[in-house]
């Protein structure tokens, strides 16, 4: 089956991108298709590429990264929820006069238009969070 | 559901559960619902739990700096959005009358229930 999922919670604030990502990778282990990761709200940190948590506890965005790298997993961030609360690529950085950028390049900055995407293609849409 | 099924305009509930000013999630919730009336998506919304509260007419938050969320509520009809509804049980448990800032059908449990099956998607804000 297609999914898509919604997370609104920011990493180790909730439980929210946690649960998310458990269970992005049961739908990956049992075969399912995953269309699109759409990040709102807080999730929008989960894009950061400067988290840094400590050793011994699970590294949520470089988790994300890593799904991103092995299965090419569609993870978009919501621009405005993003520039918003501090998330910008070099591009938004560049555009807004801000000295650094902090969005992995794993992620990809869209809008809302993205998410009605995802709800048009997806035969399962979960939210999580926030 | 096979893949056919999903190029049929599908019937979307968006579930709110926030009160307006508590967070930012309500307003960002609002700002989908626009969106996805722009792309002309089939919407329903239902206000269950502290999200009645967003339905209060008069609210005054310019006090502590926040925009009108009714302003921008009022406007979804004017999007092609007019299915609200809203859970008489919340709105019974915080005494609101009937006197909204959009026009809603009162919903049960066994409605809500009835709205959830009939969706072909919902989203929860």
């Amino acid at each position: 089956m297609n999914y898509s999922l919604v997370i609104l919670g920011a990493p180790y604030s909730t439980q929210s991108a946690t649960t998310a990502l458990n269970f992005t990778k049961a739908l990956l282990k049992n075969g399912h298709q995953i269309y699109r990761i759409f990040f709102y709200h807080d999730a929008v940190h989960n894009g950061s590429e400067l988290s840094t948590p400590p050793q011994d506890e699970l590294n949520i965005p470089a988790e994300w990264q890593k799904l991103k790298k092995d299965h090419s997993i569609d993870l978009v961030i919501c621009i405005a929820a993003a520039v918003k609360r501090g998330i910008l690529d070099t591009n938004e950085a560049r555009r807004h006069e801000k000295s650094s950028s902090n969005l992995s390049d794993c992620f990809e900055l869209s809008g809302l238009g993205q998410l009605v995407d995802a709800t048009e293609h997806s035969d399962r849409v979960i939210t999580f969070g926030p | 559901m096979n893949s056919n099924s999903t190029k049929a305009r599908k019937k979307i509930l968006i579930i709110l559960t926030q009160s307006p000013y508590s967070g930012s999630l309500s307003r960002e919730a609002i700002d989908y619902c626009l969106a996805a009336a722009a792309f002309e998506q089939d919407l329903e919304l239902l206000f269950t739990g502290d999200a009645v509260l967003q339905l209060i007419k008069n609210q005054e938050p310019s006090a502590i700096d926040q925009k009108n969320l009714t302003k921008t509520l009022s406007a979804l009809p004017i999007y092609g959005i007019d299915k609200f509804y809203v859970d008489s049980n919340s709105l019974a448990q915080y005494g609101i009358n009937d006197n909204l800032c959009l026009p809603t059908i009162k919903v049960d449990e066994s409605e809500i229930s009835e709205l959830i099956a009939n969706a072909d998607t919902i989203l929860n804000f």
